[in-house]
């Protein structure tokens, strides 16, 4: 539906004086309408909780550029063998059958505020009441110089899913005795904090399990990461000599790549590796900086007990690309995000009831074949902010029964949230 | 939002009465004799006795005096100041029966978040067992009542906490609302993929279940995160919620 043809509506409404007298398919057109911009784990389960709770009352579109969706969850795994890719890509088909949302394939490029309009990329326009934006992460492509989005088809980043994860798997399987893959970590913050960490188990998974003599060098720009202990015990037990990782003490600092060379120049030496796998910085997907939902650090400031955004009361912004305070940009978070816009949206726009915010996060990693590990909080909304309440990680030493309990507790979450974002 | 200390406030009750025939079997401490119980249990006792006294005559020092607590309300004693937390601990249900009092020497700090005992905990299992067994025999009061007694023990584990929270009106909206943090991992369809489903569970089985996360009697460290933020009342929400969903 375009914007014209709501104020055709109205007039044909004028003209009727009686609402109530309508034929049901034009008083239908009179809801309240969401769009969703982001058909991930914050958009689709915001567009599947408004469509689903207000049971047809709110007219719900999801806007997302792709068909179906690939995972950036479990898509280690992928690259480890351990799932198929089908088995990480879902479609949207039951929340257009199941409920009644519209998807709308397309990329949003602006967003009028002052007219709540989204502009899509053929022209279109979509109105809106509330608008719920949740364009995951978008690359800084030259906070590693040398790379750019034509260099990430020799040097994958991988970090959206999609083909870039098929092409890393490809070049992962390529690696044979002798060869190095050297990893460009990314600076906090970003997508998936002990995601790059568990991409190196499952790479050095599948080197090992083809015996394959080569090495994985981690350089990150951090000093520490998540999980570290739990990492780097893992690799020490499974995978010993094969992984080392370097923070910025050792390496000096990331200077540049060249992909071509398969070189990256860091402060006090050069890597070269067969496989080069960066992860540059992130900011929010280029939609919420388009609409101004953005401040200085690239995400965007959201009111912490309703995921509102702050400069504007009828938008909300979750997941990656929000500012959620102590919480780890993770599918979880989104999810979890999602779910409290999409109260407060229905009593916005239908007067249902809103209920104090509440969050969770829980992030699974696996290190190695039934070897996994989690770390997890409840969230709350304190002083403005979303400060963490309580928390749990898993202990360094845990016995194995305890690894592959969390382990299949990881696949399960994996099959819950995904029923629970795409119906 | 309700705190951690909160949620406790009736669980206590179902500790007690519904766990007593458990702490009886546990912790009878069948491989030692009554005199090896003297001596283990004066020994392990000498980490207390600085702050606190027991037995003929025992007087409220840094601590409350101990004479008599098993089976006693927590910061139920006159003349002590208590702190908040071991005085609304006690308000809301606690009482020390020996399950609480092992719970809560292994790690006091956990057991009663903000209660003041400067002790940083017992981590043996039979030194904890052998102590209470101590205390309650160099105890002159008896102020237990039924703790211990068949009628107590009958009803089995935690099902007076489930009978209390049951007993509260669970808010359906909420429940539905609450439930969004069950169903990123318990699929709403019933379908179980490595995670139980928990659709159309009995009301009294879902209620249990989770107190026994809160207690550590199940132990899973995502599913005491969560239970531990919830009030009774949401999970009695959530209760009613779940087991009106039918399995599809």
């Amino acid at each position: 539906m375009t914007y014209i043809n709501r104020r055709h509506f109205g007039l044909l409404v004028g003209a009727a004086s009686a609402t109530l007298a309508m034929p049901a398919y034009l008083r239908a057109q009179d809801k309240p309408k969401v769009v969703v911009i982001g058909g991930g784990a914050g958009g689709a389960t915001a567009a599947r909780y408004i469509a689903k709770d207000s049971e047809g009352a709110i007219d719900v579109t999801l806007i997302d550029d792709s068909e179906q969706f690939t995972t950036c969850f479990f898509s280690n795994l992928y690259l480890g063998g351990y799932r198929d890719f089908g088995s990480i890509t879902h479609s949207y088909d039951k929340l257009q059958s199941d409920y009644g949302i519209t998807k709308v394939t397309g990329m949003a490029v602006a967003v009028d505020r002052d007219a709540r309009l989204v502009q899509m990329a053929d022209g279109s326009t979509i109105p809106y009441d509330r608008l719920v934006v949740s364009p995951g992460i978008d690359l800084i492509w030259d906070s590693v110089a040398g790379y750019s989005e034509e260099a990430s088809q020799i040097a994958p980043h991988a970090w959206k899913a999609g083909p870039q994860t098929q092409l890393l798997k490809e070049k992962l399987d390529g690696i044979g005795d002798g060869q190095q893959i050297v990893m460009v970590a990314p600076p906090n913050p970003y997508r998936c904090p002990p995601g790059p960490y568990e991409r190196v188990s499952m790479m050095a998974h599948v080197l090992k399990t083809k015996g394959v003599d080569a090495k994985i060098i981690i350089l990150d720009p951090k000093e520490k990461f998540s999980k570290q202990g739990l990492f780097e015990e893992g690799w020490e037990t499974y995978y010993p000599g094969m992984v080392e990782w370097y923070g910025p003490t050792v390496h000096g600092g990331i200077e540049s790549v060249d992909v071509a060379s398969g070189t990256v120049e860091t402060g006090i030496d050069t890597f070269r590796g067969d496989l080069l796998n960066i992860i540059p910085a992130q900011k929010a997907g280029a939609i919420a900086a388009e609409a101004g939902l953005t401040d200085g650090s690239g995400f965007c400031p959201i009111d912490a007990a309703s995921m509102r955004s702050t400069e504007d009361e009828n938008i909300f912004v979750i997941g990656d690309a929000s500012i959620a305070g102590a919480m780890p940009k993770s599918g979880f978070s989104a999810n979890s995000q999602a779910k409290v816009a999409a109260m407060n949206i229905r009593g916005d726009l239908i007067g249902s009831k809103v209920f104090p915010a509440r969050y969770s996060n829980t992030c699974w990693s696996l290190i190695e074949t039934d070897d996994g590990v989690k770390v997890g909080a409840q969230y709350a909304p304190q002083d403005g902010a979303i400060a963490s309440t309580s928390s749990f990680i898993s202990q360094t030493g845990e016995d194995a029964a305890t690894r592959k309990a969390t382990y299949e507790e990881s696949i399960g979450w994996y099959a819950g949230i995904t029923a629970d974002m795409f119906g | 939002m309700p705190n951690g200390e909160l949620n406790w406030r009736t669980a206590w009750v179902g500790l007690v009465s519904g766990t007593a025939l458990m702490a009886c079997l546990a912790f009878s401490s069948p491989t030692l004799a009554a005199d090896d119980i003297d001596t283990a249990g004066e020994r392990l006792f000498t980490q207390c006795k600085t702050c606190h006294e027991v037995g003929e005559g025992a007087r409220h020092k840094i601590g409350p005096h101990l004479d008599g607590i098993i089976g006693r309300a927590a910061g139920s004693l006159e003349g002590f100041k208590y702190s908040t937390a071991m005085r609304l601990a006690g308000e809301t249900g606690l009482v020390w029966d020996e399950k609480a009092l092992d719970s809560y020497l292994e790690k006091p700090r956990d057991f009663i978040r903000g209660n003041r005992m400067s002790y940083r905990g017992m981590s043996d299992p039979e030194d904890r067992a052998v102590l209470i067994e101590w205390l309650a025999a160099a105890s002159v009061s008896q102020p237990g009542g039924p703790v211990g007694s068949d009628d107590a023990a009958a009803s089995g584990p935690a099902s007076s906490f489930a009978d209390i929270v049951l007993a509260l009106e669970g808010d359906p909206d909420y429940g539905e609302y609450l439930a969004g943090e069950c169903v990123t991992c318990h699929q709403a369809s019933g379908h179980a993929d490595g995670i139980p489903s928990i659709v159309g569970l009995p009301k009294d089985y879902f209620v249990t279940a989770l107190f026994e996360y809160k207690t550590n009697v199940r132990r899973n460290e995502v599913m005491k995160l969560r239970v531990a933020n919830l009030a009774n009342e949401e999970i009695a929400a959530l209760a009613a919620y779940f087991s009106g969903l039918e399995p599809q």
